[in-house]
């Protein structure tokens, strides 16, 4: 199933989790400590999050680690970034057409 | 000329704000009539053929973007208030060549002043889904990627040729 990415991140806590492990890959266990949540929701929000393949996991021993697939993320702000470029060239085409307009006012 | 653009992922919005060089009702116009809005709504090389255009509360625009090639978008948007030179706000969404519109659409909140000859026009998309604003990009950007690189096959044609 693909998941929508970006209702991924619209949830505060997945953002939340999003934050924690970008800064260093972390445990399901390690991740929960920081919320006010059981461990079983916090594994629910990693795996949508692994879903989405916002984010990785690497065995270790016999614990799994999570971190952030920053390529991925990295996407959204290239889709982002798209859709402003959009913007400003409509409205630049707006700036001439509205020029032109004034002229023949006058 | 001011242009801000921000993005609201968990408020599913997209707002844009743009300062114009021109009067109130010269801006208004060119968002309200069809043969103005034609002249400038499809970023390039996009154009935008407006087949009809009602505009007032309950009216339609029925429009599509056509790439370079030829292939047409249909987009459906209907009027859902409109205070004249101040506001209109219509919901807009693909459709198909027979007006019917593939849902969820998105909601446009378009808002206008003028100060001392510029205009700001202020512009809030809510989407149901962010997916589907995902898709419209995509298929702008593909379709725009597809004729820059079209553009360029034929100038390289012409280079060698000459």
């Amino acid at each position: 199933m693909r998941r929508d990415i970006f209702q991924a991140i619209a949830d505060p806590t997945r953002r939340a989790i999003i934050t924690l492990i970008a800064l260093q890959a972390m445990t399901p266990g390690a991740i929960a400590e920081n919320f006010n949540t059981t461990r079983q929701a916090v594994s629910k929000h990693l795996r949508i999050l692994t879903e989405c393949e916002l984010v990785k996991q690497e065995q270790q021993g016999r614990e799994i680690y999570y971190s952030l697939d920053i390529d991925k993320m990295q996407e959204i702000d290239q889709w982002l970034e798209q859709f402003r470029k959009i913007w400003i060239s409509r409205f630049s085409q707006l700036d001439e057409v509205l020029s032109t307009m004034k002229k023949l006012k006058k | 000329m001011r242009f801000d653009f921000n993005v609201d992922k968990s408020a599913k919005t997209a707002t844009i704000v743009r300062e114009f060089n021109a009067s109130l009702p010269l801006v208004w116009d060119a968002f309200t009539k069809k043969e103005i809005l034609d002249q400038w709504w499809a970023p390039k090389p996009f154009l935008s053929k407006t087949k009809v255009m009602d505009f007032r509360v309950g009216g339609r625009r029925f429009y599509a973007m056509v790439t370079p090639e030829g292939a047409e978008r249909w987009s459906l948007q209907q009027y859902v208030s409109i205070s004249p030179k101040t506001h209109f706000k219509m919901s807009n969404a693909f459709a198909d060549k027979d007006e019917n519109p593939e849902l969820p659409g998105s909601e446009w909140d378009l808002t206008f002043s003028e100060d001392n000859g510029t205009t700001t026009v202020r512009v809030v998309i809510w989407n149901e889904s962010l997916e589907r604003m995902e898709k419209m990009i995509e298929f702008g950007f593909k379709e725009g990627m597809n004729a820059t690189l079209n553009s360029l096959e034929q100038l390289l044609e012409t280079l060698s040729h000459a």
